[in-house]
């Protein structure tokens, strides 16, 4: 029995007449304790997905369910990390969690609420900055707070909205190599949202790519046979990596493909000109000059080479 | 074939409230005419210092460039730029935008060819239904395709492209990677392009320059890149050296672009003394460049 699953869902947005369908009969079934990851193009519908796992929309059609139970709206037993961190900017990194803490767990003593919260901000590493507020942070470590948030409010699935998107390569390295390191820690069910086929590969235990949109519908499900832990140097050596890159990228490609119409057939003309030098003062070369052809200043060149 | 671009002992200095902080330092690399050279490297390691100086928007504290065998002396249209954001102008057309260009560069040629000529590369990059479109109904994908065909259009010297895809998500990169591909094997105009993308890297270019991290970073090891031209993505990589040369970049990235090298074998090095640098006292030589693992490659 699958832990979360969506039953042909489709889900369509603007009024009758000039609707558009992002989501048609989208079929997932995650297991608990699987970390699954979805890759598409931007515009795809792929935060149109994770909205609708989070309860944050409605689908048109068909059902999502959250352990046999349909999900109806948003609810502290799904953890949602966004791109744009959501942190609350006048609190500081302890006072975030700690508002998700108490509003959870509000029968917990206050001392086992600090610990709780406390155990989350070492788990991202970020200690030293407990008492900063998100201005005074960077955005790797601002993501890092939303995660503990999330994490802190203990819930059954972790959604990750494109974490990782904002920020540099390097530091999105070290957050995935974290984000790795927590979910073997804590076998949480997780999925993400992602744009990047080797995220999504290096984290996941299954890879999901979306077509793009509109009508989005979900390709092959490709299980990550890779073992872990998983080293992103390494990797390149590894033939399933390569297999399961391959098949992923061409998905993707070809699905975007498939959209494209023939354009109308153009006659084009490219003149064959010289860019003018626009150092040399316009006035100094007198009157209206004629622009200078490549073809005539080819048949110099070569004059030239044959004094040399 | 001769070098055309040449970058020698290019250093950038900024005055800093402790003291004037070096940014890049002794930085040396020759571009030959019709090559196509990616510069790699961390945020904030100095790529984009290197390609602004090259471009002449940025002051060059010490060394020089030369192009075409003349040194370079402030901006120009003989060097196209593509930045990262596509920096239209947004009351003018994606058309519009390329013609301000266009008009300056081919002043003597009549409206009908420059027109022509605008269209022409708008039509090549994929925008040939979208011409008269202002840049709000453009999306970030198409907006940096105007970029590209502004700056062929002008048909410069020199390409400079500073993270063009870097604001894209990783699929629309592929995209735009096939669009400048595509645009580029026309006429092969010598370029120069900064990126932190390995796989664009590999994807694009001729040679790889890897550069240490700043402050004073220089080139820290090069790559030949092996796949033959016109390329083609699926192709390139099912290369049987892709995932090779892939690894060789990442491991550089990750492993080595923190340490000062010590110079690759090749002149484009700078041989750095060892009395400056500490910190290769705690480094065991993992890192080094060994010759046998760049013959390998080149």
């Amino acid at each position: 029995m699958p832990f979360l699953e969506l039953n042909s869902v489709s889900i369509g947005f603007g009024p009758n007449g000039a609707r558009s369908e992002v989501l048609r009969d989208i079929n997932l079934a995650i297991d608990r304790g699987e970390f699954v990851a979805i890759v598409g193009f931007s515009g795809a519908g792929k935060t149109t997905l994770i909205s609708l796992i989070a309860g944050l929309l409605k689908p048109d059609s068909g059902t999502v369910t959250l352990n046999d139970l349909e999900i109806i709206g948003p609810g502290p037993d799904r953890g949602i990390v966004f791109q744009n961190y959501s942190l609350l900017p006048w609190l500081t990194v302890y006072e975030n969690i700690h508002l998700a803490v108490e509003q959870l767990f509000p029968n917990w003593s206050a001392a086992k609420q600090q610990h709780h919260v406390e155990r989350h901000i070492a788990m991202v590493n970020l200690t030293p900055a407990r008492e900063k507020r998100p201005g005074e942070l960077s955005g790797g470590m601002r993501q890092r707070v939303s995660v503990a948030r999330a994490l802190a409010m203990d819930p059954q699935v972790l959604l990750l909205d494109e974490p990782l998107s904002a920020l540099d390569a390097l530091t999105r390295a070290t957050l995935q190599d974290e984000i790795s390191r927590i979910w073997q820690e804590n076998r949480k069910t997780v999925v993400l949202i992602t744009n990047d086929p080797d995220e999504g590969i290096y984290l996941a235990d299954r890879i999901i790519p979306l077509s793009s949109g509109p009508g989005a519908t979900l390709g092959p499900s490709i299980r990550i046979d890779i073992p872990r832990p998983r080293n992103r140097k390494a990797l390149n050596h590894d033939r399933r990596f390569k297999e399961i890159r391959r098949e992923v990228i061409e998905f993707l490609l070809n699905s975007k493909g498939n959209r494209h119409h023939p354009s109308v057939t153009k006659k084009l003309v490219l003149p064959d000109l010289q860019p003018e030098d626009l150092n040399v003062p316009r006035a100094m070369l007198g009157g209206r000059r004629r622009p200078i052809r490549r073809s005539e200043i080819k048949r110099e060149t070569v004059e030239v080479d044959g004094n040399v | 074939m001769s070098d055309y671009v040449e970058l020698s002992n290019l250093t950038k200095i900024y005055p800093g409230p402790k003291g004037p902080a070096v940014i890049v330092k002794d930085f040396n690399l020759r571009i030959r005419k019709g090559e196509f050279v990616a510069l790699i490297g961390h945020s904030g390691c100095g790529k984009s210092t290197v390609l602004s100086m090259l471009a002449g928007l940025s002051d060059i504290s010490g060394g020089a460039i030369v192009l075409a065998g003349k040194e370079l002396a402030g901006a120009g249209p003989d060097r196209g730029v593509v930045f990262q954001s596509p920096c239209l102008l947004p009351w003018l057309t994606a058309f519009q935008n390329v013609m301000l260009g266009v008009n300056q560069v081919f002043y003597t040629a009549n409206l009908e060819e420059r027109r022509q000529i605008a269209e022409y590369y708008l039509t090549v990059v994929g925008l040939g239904e979208a011409l008269h479109k202002r840049p709000a109904e453009l999306s970030q994908g198409m907006r940096q395709r105007v970029g590209i065909a502004r700056a062929f259009a002008l048909s410069p010297k020199m390409l400079l492209l500073d993270e063009p895809f870097g604001m894209l998500d990783t699929l629309t990169r592929f995209e735009l990677q096939q669009a400048l591909m595509d645009l580029w094997q026309r006429n092969h105009i010598t370029a120069l392009m900064v990126t932190h993308d390995v796989d664009e890297a590999l994807f694009l270019a001729d040679r790889i320059v890897m550069m240490t991290n700043g402050p004073e970073a220089e080139v820290g090891d090069v790559l030949n890149v092996p796949f033959s031209r016109p390329r083609e993505r699926k192709a390139v990589m099912e290369h049987p050296r892709y995932y090779e040369c892939r690894e060789y970049l990442i491991e550089f990235l990750e492993e080595r672009a923190d340490r000062k090298s010590n110079g690759p074998t090749e002149s484009l090095g700078t041989p750095s003394d060892p009395a400056a640098k500490p910190s290769r006292e705690s480094w065991n030589g993992k890192g080094l460049v060994e010759p046998a693992g760049l013959a390998r490659l080149v």
